[in-house]
């Protein structure tokens, strides 16, 4: 195969192909991506460099005279918008929960389905079942389950003497960001768990043998072949999700929409409930763009120590 | 020993047990409450299973409501969608997979970043730059913003699948003379079709799914899809919860069966992936 390779650069060399057909071989990857790429480009890239623009711009959707540059006037307004600092408080706490129980379950269930065991194909399809359950409904149903009315959940916590009253945590202002949490938990499980269980499944079974013979105990093993091989999955995906996370407004519309009182409204569903409900496009895209920097900024940290710590070694 | 090791398999098949009632628990009182009549609903409220059972919430949502409408909308959406985008990312993850060219780093860059920035950033410019167009408050709107957000990822699902078949084959048909996209038509292709079950699967459960950009972009009920039906409904007749989950139920259908269909494909695909990568 190699010599094969060798006689074709060789050939491109000394090109005597006609030049159409050199034409043809050399665009030949550009065609085979272009449709994909015109359309990222102009469906997400285009309107992303709108959106930044909006950010600048007074545009209110119901307003006709809306539309000039006003600087920096949407930066200086959401500096001093409470509203905002709260739903960035509660960003931190939304995904910081979710991404830790999220990835922490997901690990062990990885790792109990690492095991074979009788039915181990059917318990992975039932196990992996919330993620194909769409986000919306994943919601609607977390919140029934949360209603009193219908719902269990209320019912146990009061027989276990946790609420005086069977009540929805829903609208507790203290608790209500736990059900969008436990729902976004319930949800993305499966992720975390698909992706490791990956990664486990990489890893060379004869290291773990070589380790019980030198009288590794299991904890031991983990720590010293699991983990390391697990490593750079563990980094990707926990930034990924972290980023995504951080996006996910659904559940939060869908269960609490931001209520009561705002106490469980993010960025991200602030952002919508700006551009939805008072169609004030200007302001929405400032408060996108500095959630984008934010963003940003984590990304780069993670990269920057995750290049810091392979260097130390 | 034995004791130990007969502890640590009860421990084990304990936990899982533990994860498959929490995974399906919630979707079993989805279909409970939606079976149970609704004289029942309140004096059985906690009840594991009810005394009676009947499937008239069903029969009310499919006859007197706009689900059906709600249902096929999303069925065109999301079978549109799954279509177009992985036969675009066959196309690209091929391109991806077995060329090198100038401007790939930036290709691969530029997917990257897709996947990264926040979605919700894009809903007032799409709205914008559709609304001239008149390709708000219409299903093909939603088909076109829905492909392109989820073309990236499927064309690294593909391009993995791609990666794993070896090249010697397409090179053995192209020495016979074939053009290489004949034989990637006709040999590639056909050896990836678990990726491309994934990837339609993959796809179509993501567009189904979809809500901020089908709740902004569709305003009437003719092309509302089925999350934006089944919200308006939750919001209009809060009170009616039998019906609501026969209606939940049945958004649930089209998803978990794609899902049971390509779920294996799925972590074969990315163990394929890690052992490369």
């Amino acid at each position: 195969m190699a010599s094969h390779a060798a006689a074709r650069n060789g050939g491109a060399r000394r090109d005597q192909r006609p030049l159409k057909k050199r034409l043809a071989d050399a665009s030949a990857p550009y065609l085979y991506s272009a449709p994909a790429l015109i359309l990222i480009v102009t469906v997400m890239l285009v309107p992303l460099v709108l959106g930044i623009s909006y950010a600048f711009r007074d545009i209110q959707l119901l307003n006709p005279f809306s539309g000039g540059f006003i600087g920096l006037d949407h930066f200086k307004t959401l500096s001093q918008d409470q509203n905002f600092y709260r739903a960035l408080k509660n960003t931190l706490w939304w995904t910081g929960w979710s991404v830790l129980l999220q990835f922490v379950l997901g690990l062990i269930l990885a790792l109990l389905l690492d095991k074979p065991f009788a039915g181990r194909a059917i318990v992975q399809a039932l196990v992996f079942l919330p993620w194909a359950v769409p986000s919306f409904l994943a919601g609607l149903n977390w919140a029934w389950l949360f209603n009193p009315v219908v719902g269990p959940i209320p019912h146990w916590l009061f027989s276990l003497g946790l609420m005086s009253e069977p009540y929805n945590i829903l609208s507790d202002p203290q608790l209500s960001m736990w059900g969008p949490i436990i729902a976004n938990v319930w949800w993305g499980i499966p992720f975390f768990a698909i992706t490791l269980l990956a990664a486990l499944q990489a890893i060379p079974r004869d290291l773990y043998e070589a380790a019980s013979i030198d009288g590794a105990g299991p904890v031991q093993r983990f720590i010293s072949i699991t983990l390391p091989f697990l490593a750079p999955t563990i980094a990707i995906t926990v930034l990924l999700r972290t980023v995504w996370i951080s996006n996910f407004a659904d559940l939060i519309i869908v269960m609490t929409n931001g209520g009561p009182a705002d106490r469980s409204q993010i960025v991200a569903s602030y952002i919508f409930t700006q551009a939805f409900k008072r169609l004030d496009f200007g302001y929405a895209s400032a408060i996108a763009l500095v959630l984008l920097a934010l963003l940003i900024t984590y990304s780069m940290l993670i990269v920057i120590l995750r290049q810091w710590l392979l260097s130390k070694d | 020993m034995t004791g130990k090791r007969i502890a640590s398999v009860l421990a084990h098949r304990l936990a899982i047990l533990a994860y498959v009632v929490f995974a399906l628990f919630p979707l079993y009182w989805l279909l409970k409450v939606s079976v149970t009549p609704n004289k029942l609903l309140y004096s059985e409220g906690i009840r594991m299973w009810p005394s009676q059972t009947s499937f008239e919430h069903f029969d009310f949502v499919l006859k007197h409501s706009e689900f059906p409408t709600f249902f096929k909308n999303s069925l065109i959406v999301s079978g549109s969608t799954a279509i177009i985008v992985t036969v675009l990312a066959s196309l690209a993850g091929y391109a991806m997979s077995r060329f090198t060219f100038r401007g790939k780093y930036w290709i691969v860059t530029l997917m990257l970043l897709t996947q990264m920035f926040p979605l919700v950033m894009l809903v007032a410019p799409i709205f914008k730059m559709l609304s001239p167009l008149g390709l708000t408050n219409s299903l093909t709107g939603l088909v076109i913003v829905y492909t392109a957000f989820n073309v990236p990822f499927a064309t690294f699902l593909m391009q993995s699948f791609f990666d794993g078949i070896p090249k010697d084959l397409e090179e053995a048909a192209m020495i016979d003379g074939a053009t290489q996209f004949v034989a990637f038509r006709q040999i590639i292709l056909p050896l990836t079709l678990p990726g491309i079950a994934a990837t339609l699967g993959f796809v179509f459960t993501a567009a189904w799914s979809e809500l901020l950009f089908s709740l902004m972009l569709i305003s009437g009920n003719d092309s509302a899809t089925f999350p934006v039906g089944l919200l308006s409904f939750v919001s209009k007749f809060s009170v009616d919860f039998g019906q609501m989950m026969a209606a939940g139920v049945m958004a649930l259908i089209p998803a978990c069966l794609f899902f049971l269909l390509i779920q294996r494909y799925l972590v074969q695909g990315l163990t394929a992936g890690a052992v490369k990568g």
